[in-house]
């Protein structure tokens, strides 16, 4: 069995983000990039799961512009077997994303594709979900814990939702999408990085897979916050009514 | 331990300062004692632990587990959620009984040196294999050339050897590691940058686009007093130089270096020297990684790997933490007669400012207030691209007043008068710190040792008076690595770098400079005095070379002498408190990890720095790793918050009985700078 892992290129998390002076996004030149955490803990999930005898081979995709090819590359130091990069260099939005990742399962035929639950830099928490609709697989999103059943095909998951864990049993082929305290990733040892950059990273384009990857959204305006005004300490609570109803207006 | 040190491995030893490697240690630990009987030195416990290997694991540093670890400065990611953490308290605890009994055992093993080498003898013949290490072998990765620093000098070195391998149509394979997570993460300085090296190195970088691209157009020197600002003529002349972001030079010098074949490792942290059994260096070993705060292997654990080189070129900065340990293993300052190193803290913002205030081209030094007569510093401010203005303030690590806080300083500066009005209704992009050399000529040590040589700051070649050493650090690397071709290809030896170094160009300018920091000894008036005497009247022709005072760490007067400094609160326009700005660095590293700073002895801030000095690094320190808190008992504890480090070795320098030792966390960690 294969197991498809996509991964996306963000900024890194420890660098403080600015917002552009145009505002037309964040500030991505010179800033450091590296692997969506999320995705780092799906394939580490997936790396187990080869690594337990339960898949025959990990394939790393990585959707974007041509330095991703860098994040595919610590994708295959971990440890994945092949990467797949295609190449976009118009900002791409989960339902595109979303597009393109069918279209190469469709080709790869996994029996398992995982996805990070969201991406750092955009909060989506959408592509997986997405995916799993558009080729009809069942889906475990937050997974916390997987277990795999081989002979009887399924996926046991369970999920952190709001109200605690839910445990889902799903058939495979299936969609499942990671959070953060399912496992702990590795790291890339000196001479997996060593070996990775002489594995083979092939390339797509959208075109190339028939998928339209024109948005319906477009970003108008990204601004930061406003900043946190300082509080006022009121001396009595009929001071504190004239300010919610007069200057807050809330009530 | 009879038995522990006839079954252990010989051929190897090594300075280690953190591998899971406890059989090896038997071996390393007697010579460990050697050369640094002070240290109490964690893996020492280990071999002597019997369960070395399950989850609750060999000890971790002891002052983790005495002193209340601080709160992180925000959690990573998600590695501050580690499932494996176990609770390792009463053994800590015989861990460390066990270890100061050891020690007390080395000390008696120190005097029978000759005992020891015979010990060494009888275990050589075992040969290379590890045959007896029940842990499975680190990998070894074979080079020609390993460089232990992705900096100027580190990076002008490999590309030189490249560059000759090209020449002489051979190939040698050249290793950089790198503890930052990507090369230029931990660089930082001022930077008005002479191109003489990069000149010689790639004379065409102007064409491959470095990010060279502000010429120095005008050329400001003041003296400062709390009001006001006194015109003095400029010492600089920085006609032909050019204001860059030192990181972003060395991220392109990177990239040439890669296309050139350089293999660069970014991530990873050399934290030993490996030695062969004649105690010549035959390489480093990084880094184990995904050890958890009590000292157990987590679930991503990775042993480090060797990599071994036939040269090892170290050009780690300033204050390197491996180029210390090599510099007082084969006493590498006796032997050039040199005097030791002294230092600076230098703390530097990139500021974003408004069209109108900025004037790109402007370089402008300054003198006198914040600081005092007595101290050594100044501040500097340029002006880049971009609207982006770098400003910082340098303070010699000589000050005698315990309670100046360089930090504060920094933020008193911001507020001067002349200074204030550029900075308001700007925005800060980055904040960072870093120690520099003002040693100068006198304190060059001899910089080759047997299997590899010191290059760039770690040796320390900073032209005091210019304020720049990142030309004469990639000239040394130079050197070097043209010495380095020479042992590879002709076997000749690396002495050649030494020669070449005071054949050179490097040689002449700090000669001529060598002056001017020594005479402020004598205060600010009389060094501006001499140094004025130096510049125009001997023109660096002086018969006599001054010495430096007393070393960094001993100039720090006793407490009582001096009366605490009130500092302004910070405004939050112009100023800022300490965790504001080192969110502004970009700083972190994973939490769970033993903290790397290593007190030799765990008492000491207690009994010394407290109550003699009132604690000083929890001043001097630009990252607040060091702050001395209420225990539960009322009493005032230190407490080491290792999360927060910004890698500046300021504590390792200034500590007054020298017992902060900067050891390096795991690679990766540490700031991220970008535009510094």
């Amino acid at each position: 069995m294969k197991i498809m892992v996509a991964i996306k290129r963000v900024v890194d998390y420890a660098v403080k983000i600015r917002v552009k002076s145009d505002k037309s996004g964040v500030e991505t030149s010179n800033v450091k990039m590296s692997m969506n955490p999320f995705c780092e803990i799906g394939l580490e999930e997936a790396l187990r799961i080869k690594e337990s005898g339960l898949a025959s081979e990990v394939i790393a995709v990585s959707v974007g512009p041509s330095q991703c090819v860098d994040t595919l590359r610590t994708g295959l130091a971990m440890g994945a077997d092949r990467a797949i990069h295609v190449e976009a260099s118009a900002t791409l939005y989960p339902l595109s994303v979303a597009k393109l990742l069918k279209a190469l399962a469709d080709v790869e035929k996994p029996g398992l594709l995982i996805l990070g639950k969201q991406a750092i830099d955009d909060d989506c928490n959408q592509t997986g979900q997405m995916v799993a609709g558009l080729l009809n697989w069942p889906q475990g999103t937050f997974a916390s814990k997987v277990v795999l059943d081989k002979e009887k095909e399924v996926a046991t998951v369970e999920r952190e939702v709001d109200g605690g864990l839910e445990t889902l049993c799903l058939d495979l082929p299936a969609v499942i999408t990671t959070d953060l305290r399912l496992n702990q990733p590795r790291y890339a040892t000196l001479p997996n990085i060593m070996k990775a950059k002489s594995k083979v990273i092939k390339k797509f384009t959208p075109q190339e897979l028939n998928v339209d990857i024109k948005s319906d959204l477009e970003v108008i305006q990204v601004t930061e916050p406003p900043k946190r005004k300082a509080g006022v300490i009121v001396s009595s609570v009929d001071e504190l009514i004239d300010k919610l109803k007069n200057e807050a207006h809330v009530i | 331990m009879f038995r522990f040190l006839s079954k252990s491995n010989n051929t190897i030893r090594k300075l280690s300062s953190k591998s899971f490697h406890p059989t090896l240690y038997a071996s390393s630990s007697p010579h460990h004692c050697k050369s640094k009987i002070s240290t109490i030195h964690p893996q020492i416990a280990s071999p002597i632990s019997s369960n070395a290997f399950d989850s609750s694991g060999s000890s971790s540093k002891p002052s983790d587990s005495r002193y209340p670890t601080g709160s992180p400065n925000g959690s990573p990611f998600f590695r501050a959620l580690d499932r494996n953490s176990s609770f390792s308290g009463p053994q800590m605890a015989g861990n460390r009984f066990f270890s100061s009994g050891y020690l007390l055992n080395c000390k008696n093993l120190k005097n029978g040196k000759g005992n020891r080498r015979g010990f060494l003898r009888v275990g050589s013949f075992v040969g290379e294999s590890r045959a007896f290490s029940s842990e499975p072998d680190r990998e070894s990765m074979e080079y020609d050339v390993v460089i232990v620093g992705a900096g100027p000098s580190g990076l002008s070195a490999a590309i030189r050897l490249k560059q000759m391998c090209r020449a002489k149509d051979v190939d040698f394979s050249v290793c950089v590691v790198e503890k930052g997570a990507e090369v230029g993460a931990h660089i930082l300085s001022g930077n008005v940058f002479e191109p003489r090296a990069l000149d010689e190195l790639l004379p065409e970088w102007k064409q491959e686009e470095a990010p060279i691209n502000v010429p120095v157009s005008s050329d400001k020197f003041w003296l400062l007093t709390k009001d006001r600002a006194f015109s003095l003529p400029s010492p600089f002349d920085n006609k032909g130089n050019y204001i860059i972001s030192l990181s972003q030079l060395v991220r392109w010098l990177g990239g040439k270096a890669e296309e050139l074949g350089v293999e660069i490792y970014p991530g990873f942290a050399a934290s030993e020297i490996l030695y062969d059994a004649n105690h010549n260096v035959i390489g480093i070993g990084t880094n184990d990684m995904g050890i958890a705060k009590d000292g157990s292997k987590k679930d991503n654990f990775q042993h480090g790997v060797e990599l071994r080189g036939r040269v090892t070129l170290l050009a780690e900065g300033c204050r390197g933490s491996l180029s210390e340990k090599v510099l007082r293993d084969y006493n590498l300052r006796e032997k050039a007669q040199a005097q030791h190193q002294t230092y600076a803290l230098g703390i530097k913002e990139v500021w974003e400012i408004d069209e109108a205030k900025h004037k790109t081209g402007t370089v402008l030094h300054t003198l006198g207030w914040p600081l005092d007569h007595r101290t050594y510093g100044g501040s500097f401010l340029y002006h880049m691209n971009d609207r982006q203005v770098s400003i910082g303030l340098v303070v010699a690590l000589n000050y005698h007043n315990p309670f100046l806080n360089p930090y504060e300083e920094f933020q008193k500066l911001k507020h001067h008068p002349a200074i204030k009005p550029l900075l308001e209704g700007g925005t800060v992009l980055q904040y960072g710190a870093r120690t520099l050399n003002e040693g100068g000529f006198q304190s060059i040590p001899y910089p080759v040792f047997p299997g590899g040589a010191i290059i760039g700051c770690s040796a320390g070649f900073l032209n005091v008076p210019k304020i720049k050493g990142t030309h004469t650090a990639m000239k040394s690397g130079m050197l070097a690595a043209e010495a380095a071709f020479d042992v590879l290809h002709e076997g000749s030896s690396m002495e050649k770098y030494w020669d070449g170094l005071r054949n050179s160009w490097i040689w002449e300018e700090l000669h001529k400079a060598r002056n001017y920091r020594p005479a402020f000894e004598y205060g600010l008036v009389p060094g501006l005095a001499l140094s004025a005497l130096e510049h125009y009247v001997l023109k660096g022709r002086s018969p006599l070379t001054l010495k430096h005072g007393k070393p960094d760490h001993e100039a720090t007067d006793v407490a009582q002498l001096h009366s605490p400094i009130q500092y302004p609160k910070p405004d939050g326009i112009v100023s800022f408190d300490v965790p504001t700005s080192l969110y502004r660095s970009n700083t972190n590293h994973d939490h769970d990890q033993p903290s790397h700073l290593h007190l030799r002895d765990p008492q000491i801030p207690e009994r010394v720095n407290l109550p003699d000095f009132a604690g000083p690094e929890s001043r001097y320190c630009p990252a607040r790793v060091y702050e001395y808190v209420p225990d539960e008992k009322g009493e005032l504890r230190l407490q080491i918050n290792a999360q927060n480090c910004l890698h500046c070795k300021a504590c390792d320098i200034k500590d007054p009985k020298q017992n902060i030792e900067w050891t390096v966390p795991e690679g990766g960690g540490g700031p991220g700078y970008s535009v510094m």
